[in-house]
């Protein structure tokens, strides 16, 4: 079946599914009409190929399995570049070499989408879990960082936010990650699977960059994409416009998650699955009375700073809890600089946290 | 006497080019050129060029283009053919692109026979990044990487890539190498690797051998004997796979 023709929506109607976040992926990346898949294995990301390979043919749509993952992520700029809505995803060494095709989208401005999901590190670390891709994936390519990075905590998030990165990667024109975790991609969770357009959800349409309708130089100018300039200054003047354009459209990309933050002596910040555990911690605590506030960016690139600085204008201190030891926290140290908030930090590198250990952090700070 | 015609393809208004005086690239380009002209496919040929002097073709045709680098070229036109079957990609590199640091591209797409043309610039070392060796510097050929000349006890031999590509390709492979050389050889050598895209057989590789006097620190005369005498003695020129659809063998 040609690809890229559309075959009807895989879902119909709102189902309720019981899925491993992997799965999850693959659904949502059909919902969200992708075309093409190109994708290297590594763990714990290759159930979203299983499931896209098993899937997608039967709604026409493509995949390759590369030699390594530059390869993987230069054919999705290739299948950008053509007009697809084109998909990989990664984790981990993977992620690594990852950076060097998301450093041309940044360049080009690709809308590639990217799914990562978190395993330890440096350098192979373990094969399941952690949170210590965040400095890789929101600021890891030679450059800027100008993409952005959703960070998810449930499946359901899983899914809305693979139907969302599609639209905001052809909306602004930055490469954009849905930056999950072994725990998400493999463990299984209910939630609710549909057809976004069903709900009303409009989703943008790829354009071609290149192969365009007329021949070059005589209907219309040949579209030339480079990622290498002459000088200097050719190349600042270009990024300068980038950077203007992506802190234009920042506020209008930028997403938080809080609770109970207008009155606490202590807020809780953390992402992702630890967001989950910090949140049922925050209501523990309050219940018992205590004063304790939950802040959680869903966007880490762009990072939600003005929702960031209100919080920490109202609190004495703020408790970073991650299962990476500061990767989170710099992102919200360079967030709230100049104001006065205490930082206090509860780093697992590579490992998970429970609600009660959070619980157990932040009393001993309100008391 | 009339000054030699453009091919059409090209865009004129990047003319003179950027290459130094005596490189190669503008005569390999000039094959390209009319090869899309023969051929008509102006209007559906995708450019891929790579990092290295082959960047500097990034608008050198009136062409869609990207440049990529460090042998990503390859993947990038896989990418885009998978997607997009009409068109026709060309990946442009230079031998380290396509030998060493992107060697893994060139082998696993020739491996699956992507319908893809790639065309590998051959001039013996790293030219761009100043005169280093690379995968075919000749034995006892001196670059900055290797001042007392190549020892290929040390180093190993030449890399013959179109006899590897030729190895590792299944049927439907056109597999040739060309030289700057013999222009209208050259020419014909991409027509039909080119013609073996379109028609869908399988993947296309040609090396072409080429000339960079600014790093062999060579004078016209000495340039040129050193391609057409020293160069073909290793690297032979001259058609090496041919899909057996397309019958006239060795060209």
């Amino acid at each position: 079946m040609p690809q890229g023709q559309e075959v009807g929506s895989p879902i119909t109607g709102e189902r309720r599914v019981f899925m491993t976040g992997n799965e999850v992926i693959a659904w949502a990346a059909l919902a969200a009409r992708a075309d093409i898949m190109y994708g290297y294995p590594i763990t714990p990301q290759n159930e979203i190929m299983h499931y896209w390979t098993r899937l997608a043919p039967k709604y026409g749509k493509g995949f390759l399995q590369t030699e390594d993952e530059l390869s993987a992520g230069f054919t999705t700029l290739g299948g950008v570049m053509a007009g697809r809505k084109a998909f990989t995803a990664t984790a981990g060494p993977g992620n690594v070499l990852m950076q060097e095709p998301m450093s041309m989208a940044e360049a080009m401005r690709l809308p590639v989408v990217v799914a990562v999901m978190q395993r330890g590190g440096p350098s192979t670390g373990t094969v399941i879990y952690s949170q210590q891709e965040v400095n890789l994936t929101t600021f890891g390519g030679n450059g800027e960082g100008l993409r952005v990075v959703y960070s998810t905590a449930t499946h359901q998030e899983l899914y809305d936010y693979t139907i969302k990165a599609f639209n905001t990667a052809w909306r602004y024109r930055f490469p954009t990650f849905i930056l999950a975790d072994g725990y998400q991609g493999k463990m299984r969770e209910p939630l609710t699977i549909y057809d976004p357009v069903e709900r009303g959800i409009e989703l943008l349409a790829p354009e071609a960059f290149l192969g365009l309708p007329g021949t070059p130089g005589v209907d219309r100018p040949p579209a030339q994409y480079r990622n290498t300039y002459n000088l200097e200054e050719e190349l600042q003047e270009v990024l300068l416009d980038y950077i203007e354009e992506y802190e234009k459209v920042a506020p209008e990309i930028v997403e938080h998650d809080d609770l109970g933050t207008e009155d606490a002596e202590v807020v809780v910040a953390a992402h992702g699955v630890v967001a989950r555990a910090c949140k049922q911690a925050v209501e523990q605590l309050r219940n018992e009375g205590l004063k304790v506030g939950y802040f959680r960016p869903i966007t880490l690139r762009p990072l939600p700073v003005d929702a960031l600085r209100a919080v920490a204008g109202r609190t004495r201190r703020i408790l970073v809890v991650e299962s990476a030891y500061g990767q989170l926290g710099r992102l919200l140290r360079d967030g709230l600089y100049g104001l006065t908030v205490e930082m206090v930090s509860h780093y697992k590198p590579g490992v998970g946290i429970t609600p009660e250990e959070v619980a157990a952090h932040a009393r001993e700070l309100v008391s | 006497m009339a000054a030699p015609s453009m091919p059409r393809s090209w865009r004129r208004d990047t003319k003179p080019h950027k290459f130094c005086p005596g490189c190669g690239h503008g005569i390999a380009l000039r094959a390209l050129g009319q090869a899309i002209d023969h051929l008509g496919i102006q209007d559906r040929a995708i450019f891929g060029c790579d990092i290295g002097c082959s960047l500097l073709a990034w608008d050198f045709f009136n062409v869609d283009t990207v440049q990529t680098h460090h042998g990503r070229t390859t993947p990038v036109m896989t990418g885009i053919k998978r997607a997009k079957p009409d068109l026709v990609c060309v990946a442009y590199m230079g031998d380290g692109g396509g030998y060493a640091i992107g060697a893994q591209h060139l082998v696993n797409a020739a491996a699956r026979n992507e319908e893809i043309t790639v065309i590998l610039i051959n001039n013996t070392l790293y030219a761009m990044t100043g005169g280093q060796m690379a995968p075919t510097t000749m034995p006892g050929q001196k670059t900055e990487t290797t001042p007392y000349g190549r020892d290929p006890e040390l180093t190993g031999p030449p890399l013959l890539g179109p006899e590897m590509v030729a190895a590792i390709t299944p049927e439907g492979a056109y597999v040739a190498r060309g030289t700057v050389s013999k222009l209208k050889q050259l020419t014909k050598i991409m027509i039909r690797a080119l013609q073996n895209q379109i028609e869908g057989r399988g993947f296309s590789f040609v090396e072409v051998l080429s000339t960079c006097p600014t790093n062999w620190r060579t004078n016209a005369e000495e340039t040129w004997s050193f391609l057409e005498e020293k160069m073909p003695s290793y690297f032979t020129v001259g058609e090496i796979k041919v899909p057996a659809a397309e019958g006239d063998g060795n060209g």
